[in-house]
């Protein structure tokens, strides 16, 4: 069995193996392994290559670019998602301007341990797809499979372009696989994880899972959910979820980040503007409260939507 | 055009059979100050005629110091500069046509209308593009460092200017302090004309004299005459000398005054008369034309022939440049992306 954080380990050891243009730099990365022990191993593996960067995120990314147009593949990993606002200036206003103002390609991958893990609270917990997207010139990735991890790990080195790589913490250590995978889908593809006729979820990242579960739950009531997991959401696969609306009649689209903006907005804006035929009822969103995360685990149970949480949202939806 | 200073600029590593004197590195010095001098008053004449889209940012006062950060570095190093740095631009190798090309937005300049005035450069060429946030060109040239070093290759410098104001940003300090962790070989350059903006000194720092930040890096630091040339090429070559040869990062700080409003649009009026009448505020391009004079290194022939050449220059690009198509929207690739098949397709795009 493999779990997601070690597939996202054994993706960076392949990388570092196939590329020599591949380096790891990160806070505690070395031969700690990182905070998460991502990297565990790799220092000695491949030395000189897996190297600990100062508390500095905005220098990080920024000598990443500047790497990367001396061809080098940096990953960054930054220890956790939030503290990226540090060194947001450098992604939104250098690497992702970069190629559009000179022509010239910014490939780096900069991993971003997201998402809500119980007793963490407002600093260790935050989702930050949507900012990310929200720019021109990056790619952003919210992966919800240990196979994806790997695979969409291999291929954000491989862009051309700047990767957001939002990598869920709470799916570390839950989620397992028997083995890595073998074969690919192609960034940009989203992923039916469940198939349905009733009603049509779509999420990503560790919702994937909560929606599923709702899904399971609401099988045993006759209803037949459809569980779209976007696997990128930007490009986000609008065809994709546009096909399984035109199926069930019903959207709920479902993240774990804050409710102002961001993906689900922009999936229930694109199939009102692009599939409005198609929905037999008003779609719905369900995010995360407008608070910051909470620490204690009996508010950031309440905080994050939950298959419980989803499920009552889908049974208003299934009775409009 | 004369020899020695027409384009393909020469580089000190490229021994050109004039260079073989302090004399001549002054000389060469003076003329790219000269060029950059003229193309900018053309650039501002250009926009007081409304001739130019958006600002115009010049450099003048410091060209002392910018020319002698682009003549001590050679083909191979990287060099980043801001925005009062066309001097060292040329000195460098950037060609007058890049700059007239994004002043005047023609298609056919390195930025082709993307992107504007002092915000060009050639990544592939060694010269990165500023973007408008200060300090953040610092990490991206350690990292071009950063890079060099992780394939062995030695022997390079990176080069970057800031302003007064810049330094009191996270990302002077983070790179400052990643690239003495690493001892990568960067050259940071401060040119501290009293002013960011508006704002005087005595609001941006408290310290007794930037160039003591080096100590707190445990960098070397090097402080020189923003106005004599002379000492900006003996401080710049010696702190470019330093970085190649494995010393690490070094900060110079260079005292001048900006002669300048910040912008074109800017008067300057909130400049100190004390600050102006004072030694800072003499003109690095007169004392240096009067130095050449005093030392008997060019009589007033060669010195009037030396401005004719940079003026015909300037106008050369400009008519050139002002020939040139500008951007077409119809025409445009609207993709912010390398990898064209993972654009997003919003299908009411």
């Amino acid at each position: 069995m493999i779990t997601y954080l070690e597939a996202i380990r054994e993706a960076q050891a392949r990388a570092l193996a196939d590329d020599p243009r591949v380096y790891i730099y990160g806070q505690d990365v070395g031969a700690f392994g990182g905070a998460f022990k991502a990297t565990k191993g790799l220092a000695k593996e491949y030395p000189g290559r897996v190297i600990d960067a100062p508390i500095s995120e905005d220098a990080m990314i920024g000598s990443a670019i500047g790497a990367a147009l001396e061809g080098m593949r940096p990953i960054i990993e930054v220890q956790f998602a939030d503290f990226s606002t540090v060194g947001f200036n450098q992604v939104v206003n250098q690497a992702a301007t970069l190629h559009w103002r000179t022509n010239i390609p910014c490939p780096i991958t900069v991993r971003l341990p997201s998402g809500g893990t119980s007793g963490a609270g407002p600093f260790h917990s935050q989702s930050m797809e949507a900012l990310y997207a929200h720019y021109p010139g990056l790619i952003v990735m919210t992966p919800a499979t240990v196979e994806d991890a790997y695979s969409m790990l291999l291929e954000a080195v491989a862009i051309d372009d700047p990767v957001i790589f939002c990598e869920h913490k709470y799916l570390y250590y839950h989620l397992k696989a028997d083995a890595l995978p073998t074969e690919a889908t192609p960034t940009g593809k989203a992923r039916i994880a469940r198939a349905g006729r009733d009603a049509t979820i779509v999420t990503y990242s560790a919702m994937v899972h909560e929606a599923i579960a709702c899904a399971d739950e609401l099988a045993t009531e006759g209803w037949e959910i459809e569980v779209i997991d976007l696997r990128s959401v930007k490009p986000l696969d609008t065809d994709t979820v546009l096909a399984s609306v035109a199926r069930t009649g019903r959207l709920l689209a479902v993240g774990e980040a804050w409710p102002w903006g961001g993906v689900t907005a922009e999936i229930v804006a694109r199939v009102a503007t692009d599939g409005f035929g198609l929905l037999d009822v008003p779609p719905m969103r369900l995010n995360a409260k407008d608070t910051p995360v909470p620490f204690h685990p009996n508010l950031w149970g309440t905080h994050r939507p939950t298959a419980r949480s989803i499920a009552a949202k889908l049974r208003d939806l299934l009775r409009l | 055009m004369l020899p020695a200073i027409a384009a393909p600029p020469q580089r000190l590593d490229q021994p050109d059979p004039l260079d073989h004197s302090f004399a001549q590195t002054y000389i060469r010095a003076y003329r790219w100050m000269l060029l950059a001098r003229l193309t900018e008053e053309k650039l501002a004449n250009l926009y007081r005629g409304g001739k130019v889209q958006g600002g115009v940012f010049l450099g003048k006062g410091q060209e002392a110091v910018s020319v002698a950060v682009g003549i001590s570095l050679r083909r191979g190093d990287v060099f980043a500069p801001l925005i009062r740095d066309q001097a060292g631009r040329f000195a460098f190798g950037e060609s007058i046509l890049d700059c007239t090309r994004t002043y005047l937005g023609s298609r056919l300049g390195p930025m082709r209308g993307r992107d504007g005035n002092v915000h060009r450069g050639r990544p592939d060429e060694g010269m990165l593009p500023m973007i408008s946030h200060l300090g953040a060109m610092i990490p991206v040239v350690a990292g071009t460092l950063l890079a060099r070093k992780f394939r062995g290759q030695f022997g390079t410098v990176g080069a970057t200017c800031i302003g007064d104001g810049g330094t009191s940003t996270g990302a002077f300090h983070e790179a400052l302090n990643l690239a003495a962790v690493e001892r990568l070989p960067l050259v940071v350059v401060v040119a501290n004309n009293q002013y960011a903006y508006s704002t005087p000194n005595d609001r941006q720092f408290a310290c007794r004299d930037l160039v003591d930040k080096a100590v707190g890096y445990g960098i070397e630091g090097h402080s020189v005459d923003g106005t004599s040339l002379a000492d900006c090429l003996e401080v710049l070559g010696r702190a470019v000398d330093q970085a190649r040869g494995g010393g690490g990062p070094q900060l110079v700080v260079a005292s001048l005054l900006r002669l300048v409003g910040h912008g074109e649009h800017d008067d300057a009026s909130y400049i100190d008369p004390a600050l102006r009448n004072s030694s800072l505020g003499l003109d690095c391009l007169t004392l240096a034309e009067q130095h050449i004079v005093d030392s008997d290194w060019a009589d007033g022939a060669a010195l009037a022939a030396w401005k004719e050449d940079a003026q015909q220059q300037v106008e050369e690009a400009v008519a050139t440049t002002t020939r040139e198509p500008a951007p077409d929207p119809n025409e445009e690739d609207w993709c912010a992306l390398a990898s064209r098949h993972l654009r997003d397709g919003f299908v009411t795009e």
